[in-house]
């Protein structure tokens, strides 16, 4: 027992991808189990170790935490990326969500049937850029300051990169109407714990693609 | 300005109804504003009220929060129903979103199109009894305890109560297999801030019916 936190997830992005980007932000070195057949999946289901029968799992300092938001939340908690008091949690927590509502939708983009797939990515960057990224412009152009809450970094600064970095890879001028948004995505990018993450041999993982979607859809397929 | 928390929604239960749940459940009033039309939705993201244009929004200690789980989670933190540690508010969280999906499911199934009703009911019959129950009456049999986490009343007590409640609406015995949730069950019933608003009466909203259907649907434009 190494030690470091350890994830169960398919090798791919999917629901696992944030977990990835906290911790790397917080600096700490994890492990990876990836899930490939269906046999490893009902094993992990036989063996007790996923509560609501679901992926991501995270094991770390003794527990075997699922459900991504609990998961976020408690490495967020552990590593002091939630604010420094109550209100600025409630802050971290709506602009997270808000950023959670919109990365949904493009979790299942790929799943989704070709000829509905157009109209999804309308729909994706509509969101984007009527409703999410008109929010966090404004926040960053009203304090003035570096970071969405508390002028200290958390973890709805490391999710909104994630989010902005996840729309320009389907939509690569998404941000051409947010001058705020372009600066702090350079910014935040340029924090040594994510810079080392967004280089290449991270554990950061490539959008999906066909043989990801394949993987998944066997594994999880019910009987 | 020290108020009463002020909820923004429709006069039903949709994602406000835990928020409700938690505030009765600690003992803090609340006044509602109810959207009744297309209008009264506009007004509030026109007022700039809405910071994504959605609801639930609740105003309390001079924020207008929004978004379900953020505002469940400050409340719960603000009135000691989230843990002792962080180990404990890990605890409560993966609870709290077991039953959020259970009661996704249910929330959503008065506006499934009539075809898909019985599929749809038996999915949720088969997730309840299958994946979510179980979890609770292992983990209430595992420890012994009164309470989900930590031996103490927290938001994953309410929140199971809430969910368990609404699966008997659909499925009356839905807890037949579930000896220990049905201790569960009637012991926070019992807790007098939870008494009182499973009373006639309460703040407590009805179950979805075709006309609140009806309603949300033109107020949202589904």
């Amino acid at each position: 027992m190494s030690g470091k936190p350890k994830l169960t997830y398919f090798n791919g992005r999917g629901r696992m991808e944030s977990v990835r980007w906290m911790l790397a932000a917080a600096g700490t070195e994890f492990e990876e189990a990836f899930l490939e057949t269906k046999e490893q999946y009902q094993k992990l289901i036989k063996d007790g170790a996923l509560l609501f029968d679901q992926v991501p799992l995270v094991e770390m300092d003794g527990m075997k935490l699922v459900q991504t938001k609990a998961i976020l939340s408690y490495i967020a908690g552990k590593y002091n990326l939630y604010g420094k008091n109550l209100k600025e949690r409630a802050q971290i927590d709506m602009y997270v969500e808000g950023k959670s509502d919109l990365m949904g939708m493009v979790l299942t983009y790929p799943f989704s049937p070709p000829e509905e797939k157009e109209k999804k990515l309308a729909l994706i960057n509509e969101r984007a850029t009527t409703r999410y990224f008109p929010v966090y412009e404004k926040a960053l152009k009203q304090h003035g300051k570096d970071f969405l809450v508390g002028n200290c970094l958390s973890w709805a600064d490391v999710h909104l990169l994630e989010a902005i970095l996840m729309i320009e890879e389907l939509k690569p001028n998404v941000l051409s109407q947010f001058p705020q948004l372009q600066g702090f995505k350079a910014r935040i990018s340029n924090i040594p714990n994510i810079k080392k993450f967004l280089q290449p041999g991270s554990q950061r993982k490539p959008p999906p693609d066909d043989a990801y979607i394949a993987t998944v859809l066997e594994v999880l397929k019910s009987d | 300005m020290a108020g009463k928390p002020k909820l923004h929604y429709t006069c039903g239960r949709g994602k406000m109804e835990s928020i409700r749940w938690l505030l009765a459940a600690a003992g803090v009033e609340f006044e509602e504003q109810f959207i009744e039309t297309k209008e009264d939705l506009e007004k509030l993201r026109n007022d700039g009220f809405l910071l994504f244009q959605q609801v639930p929004m609740v105003e309390m200690d001079g924020m207008k929060l929004v978004q379900t789980r953020a505002i469940l989670n400050y409340i719960a933190a603000k009135y000691n129903l989230y843990g002792k540690d962080l180990k404990e508010r890990a605890q409560i969280d993966m609870y709290v979103e077991g039953t959020t999906d259970l009661m996704g499911m249910i929330m959503m199934f008065p506006f499934q199109p009539a075809e898909g009703k019985e599929k749809q009911l038996a999915l949720i019959k088969e997730r309840a009894t299958t994946r979510y129950f179980p979890v609770y009456e292992k983990v209430l049999k595992g420890h012994g305890q009164d309470y989900l986490v930590g031996n103490n009343f927290s938001l994953a007590d309410v929140h199971l109560l809430e969910a368990i409640l609404m699966v008997e609406e659909l499925i009356p015995d839905g807890l037949s297999q579930f000896p220990v949730l049905q201790g569960f069950k009637a012991r926070i019933s019992n807790i007098p801030t939870i008494k009182k608003f499973l009373q006639p009466g309460s703040q407590r909203k009805w179950p979805t019916d075709e006309k609140l259907v009806a309603q949300v649907k033109q107020i949202f434009n589904i």
